[in-house]
């Protein structure tokens, strides 16, 4: 290994204990095949993936089950063989409980998989044939929220990759999914993060691992040795460091613009567990079907990791860990500090990497919030330097300009400031209602935005069509004229012959009543003015309530009723 | 299964406001001693006397705003005003003084704005500073301390309980020469004849340092705080900020031990109630600066303040003021003193509603 990497601190983070070495004891183990398998179609971020089979039908383990839709979408595929039993609303693991559009697998016990594609030799693919593999091997991020891999390798093709980032750091307390997987799967994990570098090329990968996991550190160190580009890098367990900006600032002393990506400033972060998935696709040829889950918490009896099928649900994964219910207070999935309550007849998915089942006293109930005292403990803590203290004045009052301003959007909700606030206030809740609000707004004032111009753009319309309609009227009426003046014309001519024709196609053209091109203009405004008024008033029938349109009716009649009065100004100035 | 949805983070840090409060009077604890030891009882009787009053107070008006009263009562942070308070005053204040005072820190220095987290200014500085300003004899008059009758036989420190309850409750029963005296600050403040060793000789009061009593009295508020900068109840931030800048401004304008002398920086360190008001009332996280550096800059504006009042100004100890005056500038502090969001280029600093910048 070369010089040493140097790490860079990052400000405050928090030191919660660390509960982890209570689900390290047994390794990675094999839970029973579940019965029933839900697999929602949304694991991940973006457009949820579209069924390609149908109820009754049988599937192969790793059979395409929906493909994706489009680049931010991601194909699921059959975590075992079976049948299909139905494909609609089913339990998804959601902090509101909401039923999501899912395909429910009743397995049929064999387990036996499709005839899979491993590639021999991924070196031999350029880039663009590897993450369309890794695509149609449906691999979204198995740490965070969940971002369709190959789209974020593809994320931004202008900027090159120099530093690949695999988050290894693990900094919540009691989850041990991505310790298991390095200390068990070295060699797969090097692998995947081979066949990364070869779609990057990036100049160097750094592996950042918190110093609490020897094991980890020293089973990536031995499998990683014989290739200098990756190093692994320790770094000092400190919650949150495993944030993926966290991260890129402890490991290269570079910050991701606000509202950027990574990749702005060269980086990449990988999951370790995206990169065993990454490696399980390519050298095997297998769809991401499974993952690593950690099950703990005080209320199992005997907490460990198991390599659980995608879909298996959570009731069955917490039975095989030893649920004893009568201890369970809280059930968790994800950690203390980010994770969400979830109900256990939800499945796990692609992005679930712990289920937490708690007891009272590990997770008592917070106590009422007192006020704020300003302690500043919180700004303390705050590892992307807000103050929360601020900020949740602001949520308090709804002061949505001011929370923008102190940068309400930069808060990766880890939670550090509700941790050490010494008045218990949610903190988080706060600036994730705020987070909300302010988005809500924001799409009201672009769909606002939207009607409006659309609405302007259908009065021009109507307002040239009526135009249209009256040039050609006048052209009819002006050509009946001329024919008829014609007519009367050659008659007369015919009757007395040499008679006068001039005097009488002059007072056939008096007859028609001819309008000066101002006259013209102002008829045509009425007309449209009316038309406006009385689309106005449809509208308002069918939204009594609505003030905005009331307000536009009282206008508009106001506009048509000066605009007719200025037309027949006009018109009957022309008649004295 | 009873689980409601909870938002996250479901682990819990141990603070407590209860407990930082708690932890915030167990390190007056030595002063306390300190004090008693030197004066007698006056300070243990100011303390009771003040909690006494703060917590009926405190309890009459959350029952008229309608709060719940144990719940607020509980967070003991009207117990932590009153002790300030309390410390802050003479001791032997009467009883009528300790009631005014902390009257007025509860009434309008606290709930006026709202309540705990709510109030500009430093309650117990406001309560002080009206008494201060209202009854100038009574808050001038410092007992005299122990050991004093045997420099200056005409002098006898109140040592007794009873005699000390009699001069608290019945005030002006017992003779007012020869118990009280001035202390320090003011000795050095109306000297202009005697340079600083004549002085020393001739008024005990003096000490070595900074004053007889007061320079232990006020090592001991120091290791007060830096117990609580260990048990990292406030960061270092405001109290390096005041000390800091008090040193930087004494020794700048320190003048010698002349006859004219201002004082020297030891002297203005642990003289009158520096230490008291570098760990325990800029320290109040309420009326404070927000972010670190915003108090870093808070304590120095009081540190700053504290010299020019006690060396150009009407008043021999300045901390209430000095609070009080930074108290003011404590929102305009913060808007410019905000920290850099990861991030962002640079931080958005000032007044104005604009959006930050960005990289
Ligand atoms: S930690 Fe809590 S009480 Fe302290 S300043 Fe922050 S929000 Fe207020
Ligand atoms: S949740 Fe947001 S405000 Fe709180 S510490 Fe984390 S980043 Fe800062």
């Amino acid at each position: 290994m070369t010089a040493q990497i140097r790490i860079h601190d990052i400000p405050g983070g928090i030191h919660p204990p660390e509960n982890k070495a209570q689900s390290t004891t047994r390794g990675v183990e094999q839970p029973p095949l579940p019965a029933r398998l839900i697999l929602p179609l949304l694991q991940h971020i973006g457009v949820p993936a579209e069924p390609v089979v149908k109820v009754g039908d049988h599937v192969l383990k790793g059979q395409l089950l929906a493909t994706a839709q489009g680049r931010f979408s991601c194909a699921l595929h059959a975590p075992t063989s079976g049948t299909i039993a139905e494909i609609g609303p089913a339990p998804y693991p959601h902090v509101s409980g909401l039923h999501e559009p899912a395909i429910v697998l009743d397995s049929d016990g064999e387990d036996r998989w499709v005839e899979l594609e491993p590639i021999a030799d991924y070196r031999a693919l350029d880039h663009v044939t590897l993450v369309e593999k890794l695509a149609a091997a449906g691999i979204s991020g198995m740490g965070g929220a969940g971002f369709p891999t190959a789209t974020k390798l593809l994320s931004r093709p202008d900027h090159r990759i120099e530093t690949l980032i695999i988050n290894g750091a693990e900094c919540e307390p009691y989850i041990t999914a991505d310790d298991m997987t390095m200390r068990h799967y070295p060699a797969q994990v090097v692998t995947g993060i081979e066949i990364l570098m070869h779609v990057l090329t990036p100049e160097q990968v750094l592996i950042g691992i918190e110093d609490n996991k020897p094991e980890a550190i020293a089973a990536m160190r031995e499998a990683a040795q014989h290739n200098p580009t990756i190093r692994v890098v320790p770094i000092p367990t400190k919650y949150p460091s495993g944030g993926e900006k966290q991260l890129i600032q402890i490991l290269t002393g570079r910050e991701v613009p606000s509202g950027g990506l990574p990749a702005d400033i060269g980086v990449l972060c990988q999951n370790t567990g995206t990169a065993l998935a990454v490696h399980d696709a390519v050298m095997l040829g297998r769809p991401l079907i499974s993952r690593v889950v950690t099950l703990t918490g005080g209320a199992l009896e005997r907490p460990t990791n198991v390599q659980a099928l995608i879909g298996t649900p959570i009731s069955e994964l917490l039975a095989f860990a030893g649920l004893q219910r009568e201890r369970l207070h809280r059930l968790v999935l994800g950690g203390p500090m980010m994770g969400f309550t979830v109900d256990p007849q939800a499945p796990i998915i692609k992005t679930s990497n712990c289920l937490l089942a708690a007891t009272e006293q590990e997770l008592p109930t917070p106590p009422p919030a007192l006020p704020c005292i300003r302690c500043g403990l919180c700004a303390e803590a705050c590892p992307a330097q807000l103050l929360p203290q601020q900020l949740h004045w602001f949520a308090l009052g709804k002061d949505y300009p001011q929370l923008q301003r102190y940068n309400l959007f930069d808060c990766i909700e880890c939670g550090a400031c509700a941790y050490v606030c010494p008045s218990s206030i949610p903190l988080v809740q706060y600036f994730r209602a705020g987070k909300g609000e302010i988005r809500a707004i924001e799409q009201q004032h672009t769909k606002a935005e939207q009607s409006r111009v659309r609405y302007e753009q259908r009065l021009e319309r109507l307002q040239r069509e009526a135009e249209q309609r009256e040039r050609d009227r006048q052209a009819r009426a002006e050509k009946a004229a001329r024919a008829k003046a014609a007519r009367e014309a050659r008659e007369a001519q015919e009757q007395q012959t040499g008679a006068a024709t001039e005097p009488d196609l002059a007072r056939v053209k008096a007859r028609i009543p001819t309008l000066s091109p101002e006259q013209k203009q102002l008829k045509i405004a009425a007309a449209t003015a009316r038309m406006a008024l009385q689309k106005a008033q449809k509208q308002l029938n069918a939204n009594p309530d609505n003030s905005d349109l009331q307000a536009q009716v009282v206008q508009l009649e106001q506009a048509h009723a000066e605009a007719q009065q200025a037309f027949e100004q006009a018109t009957s100035q022309e008649d004295t | 299964m009873a689980m409601a949805p909870i938002s996250p983070p479901h682990a819990m840090g141990s603070n407590r406001t209860r407990t930082i409060m708690l932890q915030v009077l167990g390190a007056t604890l030595p002063g306390v001693a300190l004090l008693t030891w030197f004066f007698g009882w006056g300070t243990l009787i100011n303390i009771l006397l003040a909690s006494c009053f703060a917590l009926v107070i405190e309890a009459l008006i959350l029952h008229l705003r309608k709060r719940p009263v144990m719940f607020f009562l509980n967070d003991g942070s009207a117990l932590v005003t009153a002790w300030l308070l309390a410390l802050a005053l003479p001791p032997y204040s009467p009883w009528w003084l300790v009631l005014v005072a902390t009257g007025f820190a509860m009434v309008f220095g606290k709930h006026l704005y709202g309540g705990l987290g709510q109030n500009p200014f430093n309650p117990a500085m406001l309560g002080y500073a009206v008494v201060l300003v209202s009854f100038p004899v009574e808050m001038t008059s410092w007992p005299v301390w122990r050991g004093i009758e045997e420099l200056q036989p005409a002098l006898t420190p109140t040592l007794g309980l009873l005699e000390g309850l009699q001069r608290v409750f019945i005030p002006g029963s017992l003779p007012a020469d020869g118990w009280a005296t001035a202390t320090a600050l003011d000795v050095v403040r109306n000297n202009s004849a005697l340079t600083m060793a004549e002085l020393r000789a001739t008024e005990p009061a003096l000490g070595g340092m900074a004053g007889r009593a007061w320079e232990w009295v006020s090592l001991a508020w120091l290791a007060g705080g830096l117990f609580l900068l260990y048990k990292r109840i406030y960061s270092w931030h405001a109290p390096v900020g005041m000390l800091g800048a008090l040193a930087l401004m004494s020794l700048l304008f320190w003048n010698g031990d002349g006859s004219a002398s201002n004082g020297s920086p030891l002297f203005h360190l642990l003289g009158g109630a520096t230490m008291l008001g570098a760990f325990f009332i800029v320290t109040d996280p309420v009326s404070s600066a927000t972010s670190p550096r915003g108090r870093l800059v808070f304590g120095a504006g009081v540190g700053v303040l504290v010299y020019v009042i006690r060396v150009w100004g009407n008043y021999p100890d300045a901390v209430a003021f000095a609070v009080l005056l930074m108290n003011l500038c404590a929102p305009t502090i913060d808007y410019y003193t905000a920290p850099r969001t990861y991030g962002h280029a640079r931080a958005t600093r000032g007044m104005g509603k604009g959006q930050s910048e960005r990289h």
